[in-house]
């Protein structure tokens, strides 16, 4: 029964990688744009949440609806007025920007918040436990997943049913040719970036509210979300869903062995994915 | 009608070069000898700044020259550090010694690492690179007999007896601490000089021909019988070598080593990359002036702790948006100098004077 518990705490946790990772998939898929600050932006949203919570006494699952606004408009202004510049064929450009906007996101944080470690609280939902056939599954963990299965479903949504969605396909496919159709790439690209920071923000309340962050956590977030995208494959939203089961269950497996092996064991089971399926398990795109 | 045959030369030296020829053998000699006239303290600084300009050349040399963006160099920083630990505390190798030897340990890393990473296109290239260095890292954390987590010391004394600083304490007549910087900066030296020397080489022999070509267009370069994987692998290894050599030689003078300091990545690569941004990316010159304002900038704005590094990132994220070429590639389309020329010019030599005469 303990192997049944560490993979349900492992596919439970995964629910949040996928989370972490929507949005850098999302991205991707449309621009070719690695953001290395992803992972400082998602803590950067859970300060936002914390101060929501803090300072105007909002139940989190308010304040977050709060900073989903807020952070859009961030995103969209950071891609129109900063990414855009850099988008090209070089590489160099965009990873070099972002790697920098990673550094001033995480000493912006530390001089604000100093090195403490926070928490969101949740009150009474912090300790509530459902039971899932004989196994006993955290209340938050389990609305993580679901909130990360509802996250999926709705990005799929959007990239196959509406106009948007056909624009983002489109300009991914190629832009020029998308751009004499009247679609105007940089708004577009604006705008998924706005979108990726809803899911930043939705993964950031429950970063926040189930564990302690600090200023100093954004990359090892980036390393997970990049490690799922890149096990499911590129451009498959449902592919990152199960590359971040892939992570949380081998991250639990590697704990309940040795806490020390934990993070560990998540990095090895990414390197040997890349070992037999270097495209990833479901891959969709082309590069 | 003149038959005489005009003989044409490819050079790719111009002046400027020729007299910062002169400069750079000077600036050796002077560099050698500044222990005589410079304090402890500025030869500590020189060396901090000489090592600094190893890491940035070769991280220049990946992704300026060959489009490999690693932000994991710290894997071969910290992993040269503790392959030199091992060597001389666990199998107590003398110092000297045990830095080549951890350049071999880094370049063997370099080996499964490119395995890996070269399966990752552009940008995940760079993150598979850091997920590498977090592996090492992690690994080298549970090395027990070395500290784990918590890292351990350099044993008492095996810095002074290294070879050489005997030799270096009559010449100068200062004690064996002091004599172990003086080594430690002439290893430095020569490390910068061999580093640049075979960037340099490398950039003007017809492999460094190829390298700019499957930077320029991969396909293009493909079709005239350039392996592109061939190139960047045998310029990745080469960078592990080296970033090695430079972390082990930075750890015999740390003295001490952790898993979180050796694998830092705002240490051995956010500060690299910024060197180099700054500096000028794509050129050698470059993380040279990128290294000197570095430097100035540290040592006016380090007491303010984050805000230096918050300004440090906000200007390299500016140099990359409006002068993507850095100082020296402002300097450099300004004044045409270049100071290591790799383009190459035909020049017409002086005619040859037949037996008719003209």
């Amino acid at each position: 029964m303990i192997w049944l518990d560490t993979i349900v705490q492992g596919v439970l946790l995964g629910g949040l990688y996928a989370l972490f990772a929507a949005g850098l998939s999302l991205v991707f898929g449309i621009m070719r744009l690695v953001n290395l600050a992803h992972g400082d932006l998602i803590v950067l949203a859970a300060f936002l949440i914390l101060v929501l919570v803090t300072a105007l006494g909002l139940n989190p699952f308010l304040a977050a609806l709060v900073a989903l606004p807020i952070m859009f408009v961030a995103g969209w202004l950071l891609q129109f007025f900063v990414f855009n510049r850099t988008l090209g064929d070089d590489i160099l450009p965009p990873l070099l920007v972002t790697f920098g906007l990673s550094i001033v996101i995480q000493n912006g944080l530390l001089e604000t918040f100093s090195a403490d470690s926070r928490r969101i609280g949740t009150g009474a939902l912090a300790n509530q436990s459902v039971s899932l056939g004989g196994v006993h599954v955290g209340l938050m963990p389990l609305l993580t997943f679901l909130s990360a299965i509802a996250v999926i479903v709705a990005l799929n949504q959007l990239f196959y049913r509406t106009a948007l969605g056909r624009a983002f396909r489109a300009t991914s496919d190629d832009a020029v040719t998308a751009g004499l159709m009247g679609v105007e790439p940089k708004r577009l690209f604006a705008t998924a970036t706005g979108i990726a920071m809803i899911v930043v923000t939705i993964a950031a309340l429950y970063l926040g509210t189930r564990a302690n962050f600090d200023p100093s956590i954004g990359p090892a977030r980036l390393i997970y979300a990049f490690e799922a995208v890149i096990i499911g494959g590129l451009g498959s939203f449902w592919g990152t869903l199960f590359g971040g089961m892939i992570i949380g269950v081998a991250q639990t497996f590697g704990a309940a062995f040795n806490p020390a092996w934990q993070i560990l064991a998540g990095h090895i089971a990414f390197l040997l994915v890349l070992l037999v399926r270097p495209r990833g398990l479901f891959p969709r795109a082309v590069d | 009608m003149d038959s005489s045959p005009t003989i044409w030369r490819v050079e790719t030296r111009t002046r400027a070069s020729t007299a910062f020829a002169v400069v750079v053998v000077l600036l050796v000699i002077l560099g050698f000898a500044a222990p005589l006239f410079l304090s402890r303290g500025a030869i500590r600084d020189l060396f901090f700044i000489l090592t600094m300009l190893v890491l940035a050349q070769n991280w220049n040399l990946l992704a300026g020259y060959a489009g490999l963006v690693s932000v994991g160099q710290q894997a071969f920083v910290g992993f040269g550090g503790y392959a030199m630990f091992a060597a001389v505390a666990l199998w107590r190798l003398d110092p000297m010694p045990a830095i080549l030897l951890a350049g071999v340990a880094a370049f063997l890393l370099g080996i499964p690492t490119a395995f890996f990473t070269f399966r990752l296109q552009g940008a995940y290239f760079a993150i598979g690179t850091w997920v590498i260095a977090e592996v090492v890292r992690l690994v080298m954390a549970e090395w027990r007999t070395l500290g784990g987590g918590t890292g351990t010391s350099l044993p008492f004394g095996a810095v002074h007896h290294m070879w050489g600083v005997k030799s270096v304490e009559r010449l100068f007549g200062v004690r064996a601490p002091e004599a172990g910087d003086i080594l430690a900066y002439w290893l430095a030296l020569v490390l910068v000089l061999v580093t640049i020397g075979f960037i340099y080489g490398l950039l003007r022999s017809k492999r460094g021909l190829g390298l700019a070509a499957v930077r320029d267009n991969l396909q293009a370069a493909r079709a005239v019988g350039v392996d592109p994987t061939r190139m960047k692998a045998l310029v990745y290894l080469a960078a592990s070598f080296l970033t090695g050599l430079a972390g082990a030689l930075i750890y015999i003078q740390k003295g001490r080593i952790a898993p979180d300091a050796a694998f830092s990545v705002i240490d051995w690569t956010a500060y690299v990359i910024f060197i180099v941004v700054i500096g000028g990316i794509g050129t050698i010159e470059g993380p040279i002036v990128g290294v000197i304002v570095f430097f100035i900038l540290q040592n006016t704005l380090a007491d303010y702790g984050s805000w230096y590094l918050m300004l440090l990132g906000l200007i390299s994220v500016g140099v990359m948006l409006f002068a993507p070429r850095g100082l020296w590639g402002l300097f450099a389309d300004r004044t045409g100098i270049q100071l290591f020329p790799i383009r190459r010019s035909l020049r017409s030599g002086p005619t040859i004077r037949t037996s008719k005469g003209v």
